[in-house]
């Protein structure tokens, strides 16, 4: 099992980590050709506009949209829940709309307004440690996605920052600037099942 | 849902948005349509200025934060992170910046410094990136709060040489750190004049804390995958972008070199009719006391 890791821009070597530390090969995608010798795609956290333009120029949007859609299994963090999602709140950017969502760009604010905290996770028995850095927030949801963690704003509404539709797995958050492997075992399970 | 004790400004919320950052292309960028060119170009930050380096450099006198207006328009502008340049030492210009929303300031060499004093950057909500030329002024400033730091290079030049220089003594003296044993850091701490508890960690890891891009001279395509293949975790271009004959074509260049930099024939072909490059100064032909690296060490 090797878990491809898309290495256009971003924390993609933090991810390379996360799955080392779980004993499991990776390898970084760039191109087409590199995405035929993986069994999964983690999409890292960096900034939406540039991994979108990039995979645009580089002609993946359409073997990663593909691949997603027949089974292959996904885990985006921050700008990789962005590039999964079907659309945002504001203008068009390029997506892969695999997974059925409405994401807000930079949802809690600018930088100043990052923040990290505890959060519950549902099936994990302790909280997750997440680091949101000028995140998303999941603005609206298909019928077929599950919301796993959310949080709640000033006005008491609830927003999702983690979710599973299948066999993709989105979070606002950066489990990959932390010690806590849980999330990345997750895909490792979804990926062992596919 | 529980969201127990969330914490705003930590280091490790500062040191994460430049880990996001990598791999990218921050780019200087003085009015608001700039700022548009370069985003749709795949930059990952724009450095909202009053002038580039070059100009900053011809210009002379006293270069200063810029109008507060300027930086706002550029921050309503664009969806990526905002940064902008304080002077040293100079905090008040810094909490003008953070009040006005950007998302990162730069603590440069590039303005005229304020003081010998740095800015106590801990205090601060926002993050900071700071210029060095090695590692003991690197870890210095990571002393002081800097959440990301850049090679100081020669702004405004053109001119890639010395950014080459420093991203190469501080990987010699990261190494040669690693070296060491535990009864020669001190003595080590004393020679960089740097933290001691920085310099031990330094020793153990064999990596800086934070993320450390080049700056100062990045004109070229080849330039930026240059610099990325001696160990920079991304790009800053200056003057190189803006003063180009086809700004927009020699970003996203830029940008795609950054991201392939070990493929060579990928660098070739995004280099192919980028049309005039900026004007490049040769450093010997500059006096000492116009050279920016030296200011705030």
């Amino acid at each position: 099992m090797t878990i491809g890791v898309l290495a256009l821009q971003g924390d993609f070597r933090e991810h390379r980590a996360m799955l080392e530390r779980l004993g499991v090969d990776s390898a970084e995608v760039r191109t087409p050709e590199d995405l035929g010798h993986v069994d999964a795609i983690v999409i890292p956290g960096g900034e939406s506009t540039t991994i979108g333009r990039l995979a645009t120029m580089y002609g993946l949007i359409e073997p990663l949209r593909q691949r997603i859609s027949d089974g292959m299994p996904a885990f985006g963090t921050c700008a990789g829940m962005i590039f999964l999602a079907s659309n945002t709140v504001g203008p068009d950017q390029p997506q892969l709309g695999v997974l059925d969502a409405t994401v807000e760009r930079n949802a809690f604010g600018r930088q100043v307004d990052s923040f990290e905290a505890d959060l519950d996770v549902t099936g994990l028995d302790d909280p997750v440690h997440a680091v949101f850095i000028r995140a998303p927030w999941i603005h609206k949801v298909g019928g077929d996605v599950q919301v796993l963690a959310s949080v709640t704003d000033d006005e008491g509404h609830e927003h999702p920052v983690f979710v599973r539709q299948g066999r993709i797995l989105a979070s606002s958050f950066h489990p990959e600037l932390t010690d806590d492997t849980r999330l990345h075992q997750m895909l490792i399970e979804l990926t062992q099942e596919a | 849902m529980a969201e127990a004790s969330p914490t705003h400004g930590t280091d490790k919320v500062k040191r994460g948005l430049a880990e996001m950052l990598k791999g990218g292309v921050i780019m200087d960028v003085v009015s608001a349509e700039q700022a548009k060119i370069a985003e749709e170009a795949g930059a990952c930050a724009v450095m909202s200025l009053e002038r580039v380096p070059a100009d900053i450099r011809a210009h002379g006198g006293v270069a200063r934060m810029a109008d507060p207006a300027k930086v706002e328009e550029i921050v309503n502008a664009v969806s990526i992170p905002v940064m902008a340049k304080s002077r040293i030492g100079h905090f008040v210009e810094a909490r003008v910046l953070e009040s006005l929303g950007v998302d990162y300031i730069d603590e440069s060499e590039v303005l005229s410094p304020v003081d010998d004093n740095h800015i106590d950057k801990h205090s601060f909500t926002v993050p900071f990136v700071c210029g060095a030329k090695d590692l003991g002024e690197a870890l210095r400033r990571i002393g002081e709060g800097a959440a990301m730091i850049r090679t100081k290079g020669e702004p405004g030049t053109g001119n890639v040489i010395e950014a080459v220089k420093h991203m190469r003594k501080m990987t010699t003296q990261i190494k040669w750190l690693t070296t060491l044993g535990p009864d020669e850091v001190m003595n080590a701490a004393k020679e960089l004049r740097a933290p001691y508890d920085l310099v031990k960690e330094v020793s153990e890891t064999g990596e800086l804390p934070v993320v450390n891009f080049a700056a100062g001279g990045i004109a070229t395509p080849a330039d930026a995958a240059l610099m990325m293949q001696l160990g920079c975790d991304g790009i800053f271009v200056g003057s190189g972008i803006f003063k180009s004959g086809d700004p927009a074509e020699r970003a996203s260049a830029i940008v795609q070199a950054t991201t392939f930099h070990n493929d060579p024939s990928m660098i070739a072909k995004v280099s192919k009719n980028l049309g005039e490059a900026m004007v490049g100064i040769n450093i010997d032909t500059l006096p000492d006391t116009e050279l920016m690296q030296h200011r705030g060490s």
